[in-house]
């Protein structure tokens, strides 16, 4: 096992580096221009002298090479000094500025990440948390009751989120809960500081929509997975001998059929966190709420290539990551998986 | 076998239960709609009733009154005007960085940080035109309590002209060649040549006055790494920005410093994010925000969001002008190079420069109809392409604004371009009327293209519409054939316009500015209409100072242009924003300066 996670990063490794060249050519070789969205008054020899202020005029491996030592040499130490308060002494020549972002020129990549992370932990975090607290026992019941009632509610509510879009829902929520009730806002206050309950409230009250909005359609594959997935199990022979040994029903189901079922639903799981990092773009954007997605959108629209680049390749990181998690937690759930 | 049965069931059922559901969301949203427009309009009808239509709107429901939420649809990524050209971030600056005069909505200048407007008359401004003579209100601080003086506007003036700053704004400052500080409360500023329009460097928010203490270390390639400095600027203003955070939202309290009456709000939040019809909504439906910017909505979903009662939609009409340039030299595409070409005059087209065609095609135009059903709120019907303001405006046109039908037929047939070959199209010296029409792709421009091919195929000329992504028809690429400066159409539409000077605007149609394959269509003479009586006149212009000798020069080369019919002006745009109910002071201004050039006035009634 050891010697598989082992393994397993140190593959990473080449994986992340052509995933970092292929994002980097990628961008690179793509059309458009940071001062393209300038208004069209800035005379060409301005634009010039704020491209080349930006140094977009190097050739692509230089600004590749300097980029990959930005992003892990200069970008890691620049954190750590900002935590620990010590100054490393090469810093000056070496390290001489931080990955900044064109759109807003002089904030650091990293700085506008983490000042976003926080609201898409809060908003996509909390949906995707709530969604697999609901949609797993939904699934679960879905399963062992086929047809019935019950069943047959989960699998309209789940057909219909899954299958309506995030800017669909979003809008008709705040016609109805913001505009017509005006129980909830429809902008998110980033501002707000969390110091008393009624701030709490506040906050929650903020974060009701965006996480409705977010939490039914994440629930809705969830539960369908779980559902058919826990179908397979049922009529197994495994299953049948563990009833025929007299247990109680709910203990099977939990203890042997679940467990069985929940390999593709880890797998969905898993693989979809890294999308809780940048898949809630379209929500954000309805409910101003100003997360990553938000982030690399409007990036994205200026041509803010360090921050599009950053926020893709921790994506990257991010997928890979997880992918590597879901194969360990396998094993966990069916010691018949072995790493060899 | 029979499991995957009851699969195909189960999918069945559910896809039903789906449709059910959507068909009943469709049928009870229809009513409801309609519903919504009926009680609306007999709202309406109760408010014009005189009594209380009492509004249901939401007011600012639980929200601090002395908190002004301010919301833009596009988020500010850094306040100020220097380091990013956008409306969004020079707003956001606004609130706390000042200049030394604003525009105010009429087109007057107003002082802000200076005690007056120099003018010939009172001597601030030297009579060979080309010193201007700044004097700054003593005594004003900054937020943070240091001393304002006449070295901060000498230092905005280094900092922007750094060629390593990168800074958006430089063309603020062109063609001066020095900014020195007299005393400690005088600036001069001298010109390389003699110069009718010096309101430009320190003037409008474009170019508001940074502190020096604060920026010294930010110039040149350093104004890259000056973060704090870049999101948190020290401004004069009647709020000081206490936080940034970039692309999302700015906080700003009052400024104890402020050299005006104290600002009424505690504090501003500038939010942005989301979209025109969400920022909308915040204002006129949920009351989140006091004020919302550029809604760019269709009009009628706007008008029925203001009739809710909750606020008021305001606008502001600057210079900008949607236009039909009328092609003076002949696309034929078999003439290869020459296409488009003016050739030294040599290159006409066929029917285009004969005046009573295009003045007939002007003439068959609803300017109002277009306006009302396609702009709304941000539109007007103009004459004009130089529409305001009021002083610059020419009133000589202002008959294209009823339609004529009747005598635009007329009008041709007397010139006897007439249909001899009865297919419906007129001829002049043989060639039929058809002309190929091309705009961005854009549903208002392709719905006003419709119009107008309707009204001219009434009149017997034909039309061709074409229509290319913005990206493309603005993109400048010399390698396209349809950009808007190579124009390789008979007629093509866009929106262009003075700022508060139009001597720019108008340099653009003399006869140097001719686009042609030679300067890569770099000019910007887009018409290709040579008229040496508007060259010479434009000449005058150049030194003639502000004054009315200046408003009637403008007139003239107004009317020269639209007379000839070089240029087609069809409908006056605006700019659109929204207030809640309450919220006084706001005088909207999005044509020559920011919408927040007086927030300090703003306030809310109690």
């Amino acid at each position: 096992m050891g010697q598989y996670i082992i393994r397993r990063l140190l593959t990473a490794i080449p994986t992340l580096l052509l995933i970092s060249f292929v994002i980097f050519a990628v961008l690179d070789l793509a059309p458009g221009d940071p001062t393209g969205a300038l208004p069209e008054t800035i005379k060409p020899e301005v634009r010039q002298a704020i491209r080349e202020a930006m140094g977009l005029d190097k050739p692509m491996p230089v600004k590749y090479a300097l980029w990959i030592r930005q992003f892990f040499v200069c970008e890691p130490l620049a954190l750590l000094e900002e935590n620990m308060d010590t100054n490393f002494t090469f810093d000056d020549s070496f390290c001489k500025l931080r990955l900044t972002s064109w759109g807003s020129r002089g904030t650091p990549v990293f700085d506008l990440i983490s000042q976003r992370f926080p609201q898409t932990m809060w908003v996509v975090g909390s949906a995707y948390l709530l969604a697999i607290l609901i949609a797993i026992p939904i699934g679960v019941i879905s399963a062992t009751r086929q047809y019935s009632m019950f069943d047959q509610i989960g699998t309209f509510f789940s057909i219909v989120g899954y299958s309506l879009p995030t800017f669909f829902t979003g809008i008709l929520l705040i016609i109805l809960f913001s505009v017509k009730l005006g129980w909830f806002p429809s902008i998110y206050d980033t501002n707000l500081e969390i110091r008393s309950w009624s701030t709490f409230v506040k906050q929650i009250k903020q974060m009701v929509l965006p996480v409705m909005v977010l939490g039914l359609f994440q629930a809705a594959a969830v539960a369908r997975y779980t559902r058919s997935s826990m179908l397979d199990n049922l009529p197994l022979d495994y299953v049948r001998t563990v009833r025929a040994k007299g247990f109680r029903e709910a203990y099977i189901v939990v203890r042997h059929v679940l467990r069985n079922s929940l390999i593709p639903v880890v797998t969905l799981i898993a693989l979809g966190i890294p999308a809780i990092f940048g898949g809630a773009i379209i929500t954000e954007q309805i409910f101003k709420v100003n997360g990553l997605g938000q982030l690399l959108i409007l990036s994205m629209q200026v041509n803010d290539i360090p921050v599009v680049q950053t926020l893709i390749f921790i994506f990257a990181v991010l997928v890979v990551g997880f992918n590597f998690i879901a194969d360990i937690i396998y094993g966990f759930l069916d010691p018949r998986i072995r790493f060899e | 076998m029979i499991r995957k049965n009851h699969k195909t069931l189960h999918l069945f059922i559910g896809l039903v239960a789906t449709l059910a559901m959507l068909l009943s969301a469709c049928t009870a949203a229809a009513p409801a709609g309609s519903g919504e427009t009926a009680s609306d309009g007999a709202a309406d009808t109760a408010a014009s009733g005189g009594e209380e239509a009492a509004s249901s709107g939401a007011g600012i429901g639980d929200r601090d009154p002395k908190t002004l939420v301010i919301l833009y649809w596009q988020a500010a990524s850094l306040p100020g005007p220097y380091l990013s050209g956008g409306t969004k971030d020079q707003d956001a600056g606004a609130i706390t960085l000042e200049p030394l005069a604003n525009v105010a909505p009429d087109g007057t200048f107003v002082p802000k940080l200076a005690t007056e407007i120099p003018t010939v008359e009172n001597g601030g401004i030297s009579e060979d035109l080309t010193t201007i003579t700044w004097k700054l209100k003593e005594g004003v601080k900054w937020s943070d309590g240091s001393d304002f003086t006449a070295d901060d506007v000498v230092f905005t003036w280094e900092y922007c002209t750094d060629p390593d700053t990168g800074c958006t704004q430089l063309s603020r400052f062109e063609g001066v060649t020095n900014v020195e500080a007299v005393d400690d409360y005088t600036v001069k500023v001298t010109f390389d040549k003699p110069t009718p329009f010096m309101y430009t460097a320190f003037v409008t928010v474009g170019s508001p006055i940074i502190s020096r203490a604060q920026f010294g270390d930010c110039v040149g390639a350093a104004a890259q790494t000056c973060n704090e400095q870049n999101t948190l600027p020290l401004g004069t203003g009647p709020y000081k920005i206490v936080d940034f955070k970039v692309n999302d939202v700015a906080t700003y309290e009052r400024n104890e410093n402020y050299h005006g009456e104290p600002a009424y709000f505690d504090k501003v939040v500038f939010k942005g994010g989301g979209d025109a019809v969400g920022a909308a909504r915040a204002v006129l439906e949920t009351g989140e925000a006091d004020y919302a910017w550029n809604l760019q909505v269709e009009p009628d979903v706007l008008a029925e969001m203001e009739s809710g009662g909750n606020g008021a939609i305001i606008t502001h009409f600057g210079g900008n002008v949607e236009r039909i340039l009328v092609n003076q030299t002949n696309p034929d595409p078999d003439l290869g190079d020459l296409r488009s070409e003016y050739d030294n005059g040599e290159n006409p087209h066929p029917f285009l420069t004969f005046k009573p065609i295009p003045q007939a095609m002007s003439m068959a135009i609803d300017r109002n109809l277009i306006a009302e059903q396609l702009y709304g709120f941000a539109g007007q019907a103009t004459c004009n392409v130089i529409p305001a303001p009021d002083y610059y405006a020419s009133t000589a046109n202002d008959s294209c604004l009823t339609q004529d039908l009747e005598g635009a037929k007329a009008l041709l047939d007397e010139n006897d371009v007439v249909d001899s070959d009865g297919d419906g199209i007129r001829e002049y010296n043989g060639v039929p009327l058809k002309v190929r029409y091309q705009t961005s792709t854009n549903s208002v421009r392709q719905k006003t293209q419709a119009l107008i091919k309707q009204w001219w195929s009434e009149i017997g000329i034909d039309t061709e519409l074409l229509n290319h992504d913005a990206g493309v028809y603005f993109g400048g690429d010399p390698n396209s054939n349809d950009t808007y400066q190579k124009f390789f159409t008979d007629v093509e539409m866009y929106t262009t316009g003075p700022s508060i000077d139009p001597q720019q605007h108008l340099s653009e149609w003399i006869c140097d500015q001719m686009p042609s394959k030679e300067n890569l269509w770099g000019g910007n003479n887009i018409f290709r209409g040579c008229n040496a009586e508007y060259d010479e006149l434009y000449q005058q212009l150049t030194s003639t100072p502000i004054g009315p000798e200046r408003e009637d020069i403008v007139k003239q080369l107004n009317d020269i242009n639209v007379q000839n019919y070089y240029q087609i002006p069809l409908v006056h745009r605006g700019s659109v924003s929204a207030t809640i109910n309450g919220l006084e002071g706001v005088e909207m201004n999005g044509g020559w300066d920011t919408e927040m050039w007086n927030i300090a006035e703003w306030s809310r009634s109690e």
